[in-house]
């Protein structure tokens, strides 16, 4: 354990995320710097060296993403972060991670979009990390925190989620995550016992006799369809054993709220000021956005109770809260891309309390 | 009787298996030359290839080697992050020209810079060959193609383009050569040249590019001996053999 480890510190969220995965035993860094996640290239650059570790800033984010998937390839602990733009640009190498079942962590400090948007805080690029975002039909592990000590956590999870499923894996946050600052707890990263060597990586001195191979490619007759029926059936997996979600005030709630990451924040709030006006309403908060925590939804709806959705979108997770509870109540409430400013908690307030009344 | 002795085999990097190459397809003889060099250097069960898009990405079917496939133009790259994690194993890449000359340019010129050491095969046969012929960044001028039906024209298309010249003016560029394989001389001269640059990379000295010409009979429409005369009559002339840097001395 590094000297200082369990101190508390006041950093941003970029940073967390940084320290997390550096803990985590990440030693391969590659990146382009794109506004609001810069600090993340920033701290590992400065840190990576004295780790003896490698950090490059490669000329695009499609070299970057490829230079992860050498990494991976090669048995590495290895990331790359960006922000939206970049994120698409990225796609083409997370497909084929994907089909090359290369693990590793991609970290998308969120932006506006489309296009060039804008730089504050948005969640409208959650449909492209949960249900693929490149060609192929494939999922990647989405991971949202909603604070700095999360963000620290969850790089520790990513590579380990990642590791264990051969499945590449997103922290999605935003510039609000990303950029506030606040109290950090770092503590030693303890590897869970079940992961396993990858012996199918390019480790080692040598092939040993065995011939490595890491590829998507597949042209025999059937082979392609056994592929990925096998990387689906991964998926359902993850599905059945890696759901996260935090539950807020849900046992007699008759009026669920659903948000994730920054919005979350916000509607805990909103949620505690409702039932200090005597609502009974709690908070269902999906941790892993894919997979997706469906359970979660059917077990606190099955009594009829309501379901309000808060985004920074025009309505993008409302969708898989739907599919999880089709015959239920369901009702968005959100703030596109480009608003300028958050919605604040006396605005979820008199949201839930029109669909409380309701 | 007379003992006969054993003086030409198939070299131990490459496995005893048929390739999908069309007759008359010089990918094979360059595919040999890189299994010479490792044989020669011993170093087959270290080396990782890296495959990329094209007819050159069934590496793994014919080398006997580790090898990652990449995504089209993105091998330099791909190579970059497994040498950084590997840097005392051999990393080579094999790619197209349309691979590494016109998607791939961006990674093919900052891994040349950054100086990795890498050494990059670049087989140069004027044309897309997986896709059936199309008009590649290497067509000359005139060059019917698939998607230059009328030749290639300057005035719409540009100019070919000449990576090892290109590539010669990084300073983070060990070796440049061009080399071609349609005379038995030649063949001799660019199994050195791909030896050298195999030792460019294992001397730690830098990032060291082959260039080498080669035929496309099927996407040419000519017959094997039609095309290697091409590459003598219209390719050499216009990319020119030989050596465009080398700082390893």
């Amino acid at each position: 354990m590094e000297e200082g480890l369990t101190k508390r510190l006041f950093v941003k969220g970029n940073e967390a995320v940084a320290m997390g995965a550096l803990e985590a035993g990440c030693r391969y860094y590659f990146g382009y710097p794109i506004t609001p996640q810069s600090d993340i290239p920033e701290y590992i650059s400065r840190e990576m060296p004295k780790l003896g570790g490698q950090f490059i800033q490669a000329e695009s984010e499609v070299a970057s993403i490829n230079m992860l998937l050498g990494a991976s390839a090669s048995g590495a602990r290895a990331m790359t972060s960006s922000s939206s733009p970049g994120i698409s640009l990225k796609q083409e190498g997370i497909s084929y991670m994907s089909g090359s079942e290369c693990p590793g962590l991609i970290v998308n400090i969120c932006r506006s979009g489309p296009g060039l948007g804008g730089i504050d805080a948005s969640q409208a690029d959650y449909f492209q990390s949960v249900k693929g975002g490149g060609h192929g039909g494939y999922h990647i592990i989405v991971l949202a925190p909603d604070s700095v000590q999360e963000m620290y956590d969850m790089a520790m999870l990513a590579f380990d989620l990642s590791d264990r499923y051969r499945v590449p894996a997103m922290i999605l946050a935003d510039a609000v995550i990303g950029q506030m600052k606040e109290g950090l707890t770092p503590h030693p990263y303890v590897a869970p016992d079940d992961l396993e060597t990858k012996d199918w990586a390019l480790i080692g001195d040598g092939k040993a006799g065995e011939q490595k191979i890491v590829k998507s490619l597949y042209l025999g007759d059937g082979e392609l369809e056994a592929h990925n029926n096998r990387l689906h059936a991964k998926y359902a997996v993850m599905q059945a054993k890696e759901v996260r979600y935090e539950g807020v005030d849900l046992d007699d709630a008759e009026l669920v709220i659903t948000a994730y990451g920054s919005t979350a924040r916000i509607a805990k709030t909103a949620v505690r000021l409702a039932r200090e006006q005597g609502m009974k309403v709690g908070l269902l908060r999906p941790i892993t956005l894919f997979p997706f925590p469906k359970a979660a939804f059917k077990e606190h709806t099955s009594a009829g109770q309501k379901v309000l959705c808060f985004e920074l979108n025009n309505g993008q997770m409302v969708d898989d809260v739907r599919l999880a509870v089709p015959g239920t109540d369901v009702s968005f409430y959100g703030r596109a891309p480009g608003a300028g400013s958050l919605p604040t908690p006396e605005e979820f307030l008199d949201q839930i309390r029109n669909h409380y009344e309701a | 009787m007379t003992e006969m002795k054993k003086v030409f085999s198939r070299p131990d990097s490459l496995k005893d298996v048929q390739t999908h190459f069309c007759p008359g397809c010089q990918h094979g003889t360059i595919h040999r030359l890189v299994a010479d060099a490792m044989d020669y250097f011993g170093i087959k069960d270290q080396t990782i290839g890296v495959a990329s898009v094209g007819c050159s990405v069934f590496l793994y079917g014919y080398f006997d080697i580790d090898v990652i496939e990449a995504p089209h133009g993105r091998a330099p790259a791909v190579a970059t992050g497994a040498k950084r994690v590997h840097p005392n194993r051999p990393v080579f890449t094999y790619q197209g020209d349309g691979d590494l000359a016109a998607i791939g340019t961006s990674e093919i010129i900052h891994t040349a810079n950054r100086g990795e050491k890498l050494t990059v095969i670049f087989v140069n046969n004027t044309t897309y060959g997986m896709t059936g012929g199309q008009m590649a960044p290497t067509s000359l001028p005139g060059q019917k193609t698939s998607t230059s039906p009328e030749g290639r024209d300057i005035g719409n298309d540009g100019y070919p383009i000449k990576m090892a010249e290109l590539l010669s003016g990084l300073e983070g560029t060990a070796y440049s050569v061009r080399v071609a394989v349609d005379t038995p001389k030649h063949v001799l001269q660019a199994g050195k040249a791909i030896r050298k640059a195999f030792k460019t990379q294992l001397d730690g000295q830098g990032f060291a590019f082959v260039e080498v010409l080669a035929t496309c009979p099927t996407n040419w429409g000519m017959n094997p001996l039609q095309a290697n005369e091409r590459v003598a009559d219209e390719m050499i002339p216009y990319f020119p053999l030989g050596v465009y840097k080398d700082a390893t001395e």
